[in-house]
């Protein structure tokens, strides 16, 4: 399998009058297709390290590799095209423009990206809101959706434009069982009939249980004995 | 356009607000407008009195610098002492004046008249009055004086028709109740004593010209003023007033008379009518950088707001320029919108003066107020409507581009 994420000697320190160390010295590959779970008491730094693997923050030493491109001194807008084009993000809350249809949504990042016509990027959302079960609900407004239909529209965003990885912050965090279970199930189909990598961080051992691999993370560090309660 | 798009949503489901910073820009480009175009109106209003009341171009018997000895132009390059000067008396008037005025008249764009003017004493029923005398051809006067305007009573083929008639002002005529066919005498530098009939009254609204100021044929006036076939002036009207300076300075330069064109004789007045405008546009502009701040403060509240909107638009993958842009032509909506709709309501504004009818203080014809209606007031009003909206987009759409989405998830979660 190869290795589409690669993270070397990770260290996050926030400057400030007492500097706060959040990730410490994490090493850590992902490879083609599989999918991750970070678990972690809460505060341990699991949001931190999903940050930095998502290039959405900068470490303070340590390199992150995507798809064999160091990252590192890379600036904000290299980084940004990089998430563009290999990265998707699912987040704890939807985070859906609410102004916008469901469908805008999703199209948002492939007209961004501009690899498609405006056409085919409506083919390519309708087809991942059907996979998703929202298709119904395309035209709609984020506020006329359920909880459970917002994640799954926010996950189609985040596989709208073919992404290497999917990295998604407890994604069913805010889900009530039903929902929650629905989600969980539709992400580990969808991503193992597309190829993605995941990286997902939760609190629910069902999500990990399915995982191909667990990292747990205490204190900042990587910690292969931690069990959760 | 993805950034157009979220400009536009982001100002359409804020309308109360979006409304009030566009009425801002609105009021402050109509006020733009109808106040320059009233200041520019009175000043252009201003010039044309000006203008028309006076020749563009006076050519007159002078020279604007001492004239060279011989002695200096055949040698110009060696040292000539020349001390004690005593020039020989000039006869009086411009020499050659028909060669000259021809020549003159062969510039494009452009009509004089040969004038001799001088200083006569009227005299009429034992008082007498200092006036100015003008002699001219009527004929030649058309299109290059407004006196024929000014006649309210008789005409100037009246005097043409009479070598003996003569042509005053109302002023004169009510101080000593003259009418047409009045007759009065006058005393001048000649020392002939003529009487002369009265053929035509005018009125300019200058007090001090109206009761000065005569005309008489160029003929009668070269007798009167012992000066035979003489003129002292010519005056010059333009097609384009503005030309003035210009056409001034290549008369000069054909013949060495002193050409003053009106701009020149009344420079301390345009000076004025400058400083006057630099004023107006600074308050007028002000006004509209007062709108601005509705524009600023409203992009700002937005990009509070829009926060976590910006925060999922940057981990999607839009550059901090896209967002910039966002928020950039967000303003240029608000200012483009907002001059479109303001050079309307100002142009309303502008009708609306144009119609309204006052009596100056002292003055006894009602006016209109002049209103100008020139292109370029409309442009500069929207172009710096637009550039104002610009700028006060620019630091809310900066400060947007630089939040970090890290910061913004953190606090969400
Ligand atoms: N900006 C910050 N300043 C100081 N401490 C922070 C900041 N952001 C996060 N932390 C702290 O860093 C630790 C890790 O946070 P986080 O990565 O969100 O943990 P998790 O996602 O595992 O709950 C927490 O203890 C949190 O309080
Ligand atoms: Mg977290």
């Amino acid at each position: 399998m190869s290795v589409v994420l690669r993270a070397q000697g990770l260290h996050k320190i926030l400057a400030g009058d007492v500097p706060t160390t959040l990730i410490k010295d994490v090493d850590l590959e992902i490879s083609a297709g599989e999918f991750v779970c970070i678990m972690g008491p809460s505060g341990s730094g699991k949001s931190s390290l999903l940050y930095l693997l998502g290039l959405l923050d900068v470490p303070t030493h340590g390199t992150i590799a995507l798809d064999g491109v160091n990252t590192q001194g890379f600036n904000d807008a290299q980084l940004t095209q990089l998430r563009l084009e290999k990265l998707g993000f699912v987040f704890q809350f939807h985070f859906l423009l609410s102004e916008f249809s469901v469908l805008d949504n999703v199209c948002l990042p492939m007209r961004r990206l501009g690899r498609w016509p405006e056409a085919q990027c409506h083919e390519r959302a309708m087809s991942l809101l059907t996979r998703l079960g929202v298709a119904a609900q395309a035209s709609k407004l984020p506020s006329q959706l359920s909880g459970g239909q917002r994640q799954r529209v926010a996950v189609a965003r985040a596989l709208a434009n073919d992404p290497l990885i999917l990295l998604a912050d407890e994604p069913t965090g805010n889900l009530d069982t039903v929902a929650s279970a629905n989600v969980r199930q539709i992400l580990h189909d969808l991503t193992r009939e597309l190829g993605k990598s995941v990286i997902a961080v939760t609190h629910d051992p069902k999500f990990a249980a399915g995982a191909d691999r667990r990292i747990n993370v205490v204190d900042g560090q990587i910690d292969p004995d931690w069990q959760p309660l | 356009m993805i950034a157009l798009n979220i400009a536009w949503t982001h100002l359409t489901s804020r309308k109360r607000q979006t409304a009030v910073s566009l009425v801002g820009v609105v009021l402050g480009v109509a006020f733009f407008l109808a106040v320059s175009a009233l200041m520019r109106g009175s000043e252009k209003d201003f010039i044309t009195r000006l203008i028309d009341n006076s020749p563009h171009i006076t050519v007159s018997d002078e020279f604007r610098t001492a004239r060279l000895q011989p002695a200096r132009l055949r040698w110009p390059d060696d040292l000539v002492e020349i001390a004690g000067l005593r020039p020989n008396n000039e006869t009086r008037g411009i020499r050659g004046w028909r060669y000259r005025l021809g020549q003159i008249e062969s510039l494009p764009g452009l009509k004089a008249a040969p004038v001799l003017v001088g200083s006569a004493v009227l005299l009429f029923a034992g008082q007498e009055q200092g006036i100015s005398l003008s002699g001219i051809v009527p004929a030649r006067m058309r299109g290059v004086s407004s006196i024929e305007e000014k006649l309210v009573e008789g005409s100037l083929d009246d005097l043409e028709a009479n070598p003996g008639g003569i042509i005053i002002g109302a002023g004169l005529a009510e101080k000593f109740s003259l009418r047409r066919g009045s007759t009065v005498n006058l005393v001048a530098g000649g020392g002939s004593n003529r009487s002369l009939t009265v053929v035509a009254i005018f009125r300019t609204g200058n007090a001090g010209y109206d009761e000065s100021q005569t005309y008489v044929l160029l003929k009668r006036a070269q007798l009167l003023l012992g000066r035979p076939d003489r003129v002292n002036r010519f005056i010059i009207k333009l097609a384009d007033a503005s030309q003035a300076l210009l056409v001034a300075s290549r008369i000069e330069a054909m013949g060495t008379y002193k050409a003053v064109s009106w701009a020149e004789a009344s420079e301390d007045i345009l000076n004025v009518l400058f400083v006057r405008n630099v004023i107006m546009y600074s308050v007028v502009s002000a006004i509209l950088l007062v709108a601005s701040f509705g524009i600023y403060n409203t992009l700002s509240t937005i990009v509070m707001e829009k926060t976590r909107d910006i925060a999922i638009l940057k981990s999607v993958g839009f550059q901090a320029r896209d967002i910039r842009h966002i928020f950039v032509l967000e303003g240029l909506i608000v200012g483009t919108l907002g001059s479109v709709l303001g050079l309307a309501v100002g142009a309303g504004l502008m009708q609306l003066m144009a119609s309204v009818q006052i009596r100056p203080p002292g003055g006894t014809a009602m006016v209109n107020l002049p209103v100008w209606w020139g292109g370029e007031q409309f442009l500069i009003a929207a172009g710096f409507a637009l550039l104002s909206c610009l700028l006060a987009a620019w630091l809310p759409a900066r400060k947007a581009g630089r939040l970090h989405p890290v910061d913004i998830l953190r606090g969400a979660t």
